[in-house]
């Protein structure tokens, strides 16, 4: 089985939500109580520019399946939307608000954009 | 656990041409749909509710079942995979996989829910409460797990079906994705007995 030379998509995706999930823990580890959001804020924005990083050198590869890659994009995003809107109802219903709402809120984001990329990216590969 | 591809490929050494795919072969099993959303329908209204006992259900036995599942794929059937001729596992692989795509992420989904909205309730999540080092040391394991989950297994899962509804499956490829598939299950499984001890040791006090 001949290997292509590929962006390193898989680890730069574990790598960007092991970040929003050790931010996550920060937040989860204090409450109820008020914490600096700095450290959380700070691993988003890493997650988030690995995220960038990642889709950018994916972008570049050329003769890959693009047309598998967005088909089974597409309904997996389907389907992490879900989870993560389950996720974000937790955090209403416990009434969660401000700063750490808006930053948990975005590590959803991650979340739901790039587990679909790595599943995507994993079918097409082999296409 | 087991290594899937460290026995040589003996379709391609024999000579003995690959089992065809199977292009009716579906990535999502559709029927078992609607049992997921009854499902999630549950795991909503016991947030909403807030009562103990449907999160302390829904939690526990969904994470019972969560490691019982991870450990069986890891330490049962990755081994029992190893001895099978490459038909036979490229067979089994076929049945196997597509229940998983939709078993381990409910399973995954409804144990954590319902997990957190239970250390609420219970108190287990405020800062405060005595065993709170052996609550962030689940959270730990838990962010490990789910790494290795949505990073490597689901992947693995889903592109070894696409892979078996080829009318010419690879099965250099079913076995690298399916090496991975049993390894990432089966660390998983080993992090479970770590979840396992600290939820004990949580209720012992």
């Amino acid at each position: 089985m001949s290997e292509r030379a590929l962006p390193p998509v898989t680890a730069l995706g574990m790598a960007s939500l092991a970040l929003i999930l050790a931010g996550g823990i920060y937040l989860a580890a204090h409450l109820p109580r008020q914490v600096p959001l700095a450290p959380a804020v700070v691993l988003l924005i890493a997650s988030a520019l690995v995220l960038a990083i990642n889709l950018v050198l994916l972008a570049r590869v050329r003769d890959f399946a693009w047309g598998t890659f967005f088909t089974v994009g597409k309904w997996a995003l389907l389907a992490y939307v879900i989870t993560a809107g389950l996720i974000e109802y937790a955090f209403l219903r416990d009434g969660l608000s401000g700063g750490p709402l808006v930053v948990l809120t975005l590590s959803i984001v991650v979340y739901a954009v790039h587990v679909p990329v790595l599943i995507a990216f994993t079918v097409a590969r082999y296409a | 656990m087991t290594d899937v591809v460290a026995e040589p490929l003996r379709t391609g050494e024999s000579g003995r041409e690959a089992p065809a795919g199977r292009a009716d072969l579906q990535i999502v099993p559709t029927r078992a749909l609607p049992a997921v959303g009854v499902v999630f329908a549950l795991l909503v209204w016991a947030i909403a509710a807030n009562k103990l006992w449907p999160l302390m259900f829904l939690h526990v036995a969904f994470g019972a079942a969560w490691t019982v599942v991870d450990l069986f794929l890891g330490f049962i059937i990755g081994p029992i995979m190893r001895r099978l001729p490459v038909p036979a596992r490229i067979e089994l692989t076929m049945n196997l996989m597509p229940k998983t795509v939709l078993l381990m992420p409910t399973l995954v989904t409804v144990t954590l829910a319902a997990g957190w909205q239970l250390g609420t309730v219970m108190g287990t999540v405020d800062s405060a409460y005595f065993h709170h080092g052996w609550i962030v040391a689940s959270y730990i394991v838990v962010a490990c797990m789910a790494v290795i989950a949505l990073g490597l297994l689901s992947p693995a899962n889903i592109a070894v079906l696409f892979e078996l509804k080829k009318p010419h499956p690879n099965p250099a490829v079913i076995q690298k994705l399916m090496k991975r598939f049993i390894y990432a299950a089966g660390f998983t499984g080993a992090l479970q007995l770590g979840i396992l001890v600290i939820m004990t040791r949580i209720r012992v006090g």
